[in-house]
């Protein structure tokens, strides 16, 4: 299926809705769970999810979702999760995923991670300008969903240099909010806009990211941005920042 | 099932454990290492090695006898440090390399290294159990910028399996 069709796939806001929903989870889905949680009948449910799986913009297994095993467990229910294969469209024909690249293969190889640092760093500031107040964890929520980020709240706060229990995938890439200890807002995000390029060169687009995101959070005492990489998440968490003590109001 | 492996989190698992994967790396420091400007990458060193050695699929990393880290010894010349490991999967490496806690001291690389206009990162297959030596890792890093990527001596970005190394049995 061609990328406009696959896209097109998603005009049905039926549809569109299931394949957010399923996006958001951040871990396989169930019919069952898909149809209640949008109010829509099991089969209208299943027929959609299998559309977006013809289109390739989920993928479909089957999973006991009971836990049980062997003789009486029942029949393995198809679950779904968002595929990971990017589906674009532009008009007229773009490429600036080979640009881009070809620049960070340039760049890296140059050793230039300070200076696109520093150009990430400047861009954010002007992005937080014109895309509005980043100035809160809310604020700063906002703006990273519309830019492609898929904020979610919530996750262990003692997750700090790896000394976080590893869990299951569940844990680790579920409800985000199921773990939260307190202490703080966070907000961590499920999805990398620089995708294939931050695959391909980690330390240049991940630095370059991290800076863009300090820019975009420049003087803001209510909100900070650090890397805390892990699997399957944008390496970068932005967190609220305590009220600071009494004699530092002022500074 | 599924075969996202990123998604499912456990890649050194399902791994065949006959074979490992080895790490050798060489880092051109700016300044010496007791330098004032080198001082935030080595107060890395002790939570990083940590990390690692608590990393899903570590096996094994070169440490200098009497020594926390591998830092003092210099086999690629007195300003060049190496890191050097084993991991059950290249899977496991790169989620220890890129993404962990480890990507922080990645990213601030050029404050304290230079770039390399050569191959500074080489990877090979090793049989499990077997400890590599440093000179094992010179002459692979000599390989790959020698010849380029091959099933002896490659890189993320151009893998070899371990088969196509010639380790699986016959």
């Amino acid at each position: 299926m061609e990328d406009i069709d696959a896209i097109a796939l998603l005009q049905d806001p039926v549809r569109r809705r299931l394949y957010e929903f399923v996006a958001a989870r951040g871990r396989e889905v169930g019919r069952n769970e898909a149809a209640e949680a949008l109010g829509l009948g099991r089969t209208l449910a299943a027929f959609h999810l299998d559309k977006l799986v013809d289109g390739g913009l989920l993928e479909a297994g089957s999973r006991r979702l009971t836990g049980r095993s062997g003789p009486g467990a029942g029949r393995p229910a198809k679950v779904y999760r968002r595929s990971a294969v990017e589906r674009g469209v532009s008009v007229p024909a773009r490429d600036y995923g080979t640009a881009a690249s070809l620049l960070a293969e340039a760049a890296d190889a140059a050793g230039l991670d300070v200076e696109l640092q520093e150009a990430a760093r400047r861009r954010g500031r002007a992005l937080a300008a014109a895309d509005g107040p980043c100035g809160d964890l809310a604020g700063l929520e906002r703006v990273l969903a519309r830019r492609g980020y898929e904020p979610v709240r919530g996750e262990p706060g003692g997750a700090e240099s790896g000394r976080d229990d590893r869990g299951g995938p569940a844990e680790r890439t579920g409800e985000a909010g199921a773990a939260e200890t307190g202490a703080g807002g966070v907000v961590r995000m499920r999805n990398c806009p620089f995708g294939a390029v931050a695959e391909a060169f980690p330390p240049l687009v991940c630095g370059m990211n991290l800076a863009l995101l300090e820019g975009m959070t420049e003087g803001s005492r209510g909100v900070r941005v650090r890397m805390d990489a892990r699997p399957g998440w944008c390496c970068a968490v932005a967190e609220e920042v305590p009220p600071a003590p009494s004699k530092n109001n002022d500074d | 099932m599924t075969d996202d492996h990123r998604a499912e989190r456990t890649p050194a698992r399902t791994e065949d454990p006959r074979h490992h994967l080895a790490q050798f790396n060489v880092a051109t420091m700016r300044f010496p290492l007791d330098d004032p400007r080198m001082a935030e990458f080595v107060e890395m060193l002790d939570p990083v090695n940590a990390l690692a050695d608590a990393a899903p699929g570590f096996v094994w990393r070169l440490v200098e006898d009497g020594q926390p880290d591998a830092t003092r010894m210099r086999p690629a010349g007195d300003d060049v440090i190496v890191t050097f490991s084993v991991w059950e999967s290249a899977e496991a490496l790169w989620d220890f390399v890129y993404r962990s806690g480890h990507l922080e001291s990645m990213r601030r690389r050029r404050e304290w290294f230079r770039r390399h206009a050569e191959a500074h990162l080489v990877l090979w297959w090793v049989p499990a159990g077997h400890v590599p030596t440093v000179e094992e890792g010179m002459e692979r890093l000599a390989l790959l910028r020698a010849e380029g990527p091959s099933p002896r001596a490659f890189t993320f970005a151009s893998p070899f399996t371990a088969e196509e190394a010639g380790l699986a049995p016959v």
